[in-house]
């Protein structure tokens, strides 16, 4: 997709008056975030898992072309076959080619951010293949021409109601003329229609949670099933996956699924974990003629032994976004790209340019909660201080923002005219604002006074006071 | 009685600037827990500005200047979670390449504290000098909560004031919307946060709102206030202190 982070600020005010999103959002802080919290509390041992998943991850890391290679020849000796994709356009070039073998017209997909991170359906669609999507979110916002808002809930920023619209204006081609609003029914139907495609597909593909290098398997969570037909009834399933995703062993994977779901929705586990290990085989009642992995670096492998490698534990639970008061007041769109949120804004100054993303670093916080809620104790807000550090040191960032820092700090670091220099203005806005004890307005400080008051200062400067007082200065 | 213990006072520019009445508040409240207060005259910001702006290098040296005024003293408290929380938690990590400074660096944390928990944690208070009548509230700003885990501290102690009644906040442990600078560099979404804050707020039913931040207090109050809420805003420590001759925050001499 065309990023539009650079737009931010404009997304986002688009975004705040977006009555349905704001619904949307409401529900989703609220749900999120208790669901998530009784998970934690039900379990005693869940700190100590977030440690030891967080241990697993470094230690994959440190080692993973040793996990890597470990992986690929897995998935080759059960007759499988691996894909090293450095580049976007690698991925989708392999995939393209895929499907050209078998002919195929339809490919059915289960939910992948790494999917969308490629931008894999415009260009199948290029390329005259129909991508059908499975995942009932993924098909909501399919079939509005949207990109997802969530990592795990594409569709969240649509109410039940403009759902209703959609399958009412797309679903009439199936004969279906009755407006629906039912969400059961509305699961049935889009179930229904969904049933043939399935059927039709020539290659299912699916993403990965996991890549597992003891046993070359391929791991996804879902909670409707889709994927498993998606990658069992066609005759190719592939598999796209960035490295990153690669554990040593099914033990490692059970540990980081005791808080994979918990962090996502609250559940003790998703509905489906689903591992896919290589091709059909002869004794097998069903399964994929072939399996094939395209495995995606794009950057990641740049990130090791860097300040962002810590990025790479990410198991894409969404929890940090769940807990996000800038995500719940903008919405996943307002970031402008694949991976909104807290993780967005960590890692999508790598993946797309500081350039276009220098806002996402930026306009957090730093509340912190993203950081307490990661369960692979991701410190996402000093990565994207460091994004800031960049910003600031190759002048990204705006000019006035950094004038105004920078002669706050020449005051700050010199007291004598600090001291000076904010008696005189305390005195003067303590004058100003004494009767009433706030501004409505005032010069300069526009940004501040639109929505809310500036308090006024009492006047004196608390330093001045206690040096009229007499009391210890230490002098 | 033992030797008091000798307090540098880190007043923080925001309270230094807005609200002299925090410092007299926090100084009344330790001087009566036995402590020798000092405020250094070389002391003016803690540098988040910088340091939330990517500016490193302005911000180490805003840093040395603090690690300079404070060097000798017991203790260093701070009525604030966010500036104490930028001395324990990132002063340190500033210097990691610079390993004389960060030994001064890690010292300084060992020693640092935001107010109400150095008043609980370190001189054990279990009473203060304050009296409220009304309802109050409380939210957790994020650095003292996240950064230094300020999270029963300040209701410990308010439950010690005669006649006040204190009233959990929804959300309380939801940001705000200050932020430092991201509150003037992204002011609506910083608008949009607060509005949310003050609707919890009203909801609590409380007549009065604490917290432990000027910065958080400064937006919250200029929130309340747009909305034509007659909700009393103040410092934490003001209420502890009993110390509530001055207007509360962003109300006017009535
Ligand atoms: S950064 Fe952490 S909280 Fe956010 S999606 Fe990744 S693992 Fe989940």
């Amino acid at each position: 997709m065309q990023p539009t982070s650079h737009a931010f600020k404009q997304n986002a005010k688009r975004a705040m008056v977006d009555t349905p999103l704001q619904e949307s959002l409401r529900r989703l802080e609220t749900g999120f975030t208790a669901a998530r919290q009784a998970a934690a509390d039900g379990l005693p041992e869940f700190e100590d898992l977030r440690d030891e998943a967080r241990g697993i991850k470094n230690h994959v890391l440190e080692h993973l072309d040793l996990y890597l290679e470990r992986f690929e020849s897995r998935v080759t000796e059960k007759g499988g076959q691996v894909h090293w994709c450095e580049t976007p356009r690698d991925a989708r070039n392999a995939i393209l080619e895929i499907c050209r073998k078998v002919g195929a017209r339809t490919v059915t997909k289960g939910k992948s951010m790494v999917a969308e991170e490629i931008a894999l359906n415009p260009f199948l669609e290029e390329n005259g293949i129909e991508p059908v999507e499975t995942d009932l979110g993924e098909y909501i916002i399919q079939l509005a021409d949207e990109p997802p808002s969530h990592i795990i809930g594409p569709a969240v920023h649509k109410t039940k109601d403009q759902v209703s619209d959609l399958f009412h204006e797309h679903h009439q081609k199936y004969g279906k003329t009755e407006r629906i609003e039912e969400p059961e029914a509305l699961v049935a139907e889009a179930r229904e229609i969904l049933r043939q495609k399935y059927f039709d597909a020539d290659v299912g593909i699916t993403g990965a949670n996991f890549l597992i290098a003891e046993t070359g398997s391929t791991v996804i969570v879902t909670n409707e099933g889709n994927g498993d037909l998606t990658q069992m009834l066609p005759r190719i399933h592939i598999v796209v996956a960035s490295l990153e995703k690669i554990v040593p062993t099914l033990e490692d994977v059970s540990t980081i699924l005791r808080v994979l779901a918990r962090s996502a929705t609250g559940q003790e586990m998703s509905v489906y974990t689903t591992f896919s290990t290589g091709p059909k085989r002869p004794e097998d009642l069903d399964g994929p003629d072939e399996f094939h992995v395209v495995l995606l670096d794009n950057g990641r492998s740049e990130m090791l032994g860097t300040e962002l490698q810590e990025l790479l534990r990410c198991i894409r639970c969404g929890a940090c976004m769940n807990h996000c008061p800038v995500y719940h007041a903008v919405g996943g769109h307002t970031y402008g790209w694949v991976y909104p949120g807290p993780i967005g804004a960590a890692l999508d100054p790598h993946l797309i340019g500081l350039e276009e993303a220098r806002h996402l670093p930026n306009a957090s916080t730093f509340c912190g909660r993203c950081e307490e809620v990661c369960p692979m104790r991701i410190p996402l807000p000093k990565i994207m201080r460091h994004w800031r550090e960049q910003a600031f040191e190759h002048h990204v960032s705006p000019s006035p923002e950094r004038f105004a820092i920078r002669l706050w700090a020449a005051i700050a670091k010199r007291p004598m005219l600090y001291h000076l220099g904010t008696r005189i203005a305390m005195a003067v806005l303590g004058r100003l604002g004494r009767r009433r004890g706030r501004f409505a307005s005032l010069p300069l400080a526009g940004g501040w006074t639109g929505g809310r008051d500036l308090p006024a200062p009492e006047g004196r400067t608390f330093q001045a006071m206690w040096a009229a007082r007499g009391g210890r200065t230490g002098r | 009685m033992s030797e008091p213990k000798r307090v540098g006072l880190f007043v923080t520019c925001l309270v230094d600037l807005f609200r002299p009445s925090v410092g007299f508040a926090a100084v009344r409240l330790l001087e009566a827990a036995g402590c020798e207060v000092t405020v250094p005259s070389v002391q003016t910001c803690c540098g988040q500005p910088a340091y939330n702006s990517g500016d490193s290098a302005d911000t180490r040296d805003i840093a040395r200047g603090v690690v300079r005024a404070f060097r000798d003293f017991d203790y260093v408290v701070a009525p604030s979670g966010s500036c104490a929380g930028m001395i324990v938690k990132h002063y340190p990590e500033l210097f990691r390449d610079d390993p004389a400074m960060a030994a001064e660096a890690e010292e300084l944390a060992g020693r640092t504290h935001e107010l109400v928990s150095f008043l609980t944690d370190v001189c054990g208070v279990t009473s203060v000098p304050g009296k409220y009548d009304g309802t109050v509230t409380y939210h957790d700003s994020c650095s003292g909560l996240r950064e230094l885990k300020v999270k029963q501290q300040p209701r410990a102690l308010l439950a010690t004031v005669d006649g006040l009644d204190l009233r959990e906040l929804p959300g309380a442990e939801t940001c705000c919307g200050f932020g430092g600078t991201f509150c003037v560099k992204y002011a609506d979404v910083s608008v949009e946060i607060v509005g949310r804050k003050s609707a919890d707020i009203r909801a609590s039913g409380a007549d009065a709102l604490l917290a432990g931040d000027m910065g958080c207090l400064l937006n919250m109050a200029g929130r309340l206030k747009r909305e034509g809420s007659d909700i009393e805003v103040r410092h934490v420590a003001e209420v502890l202190a009993g110390m509530l001759n001055q207007p509360a925050i962003g109300d006017g001499q009535s």
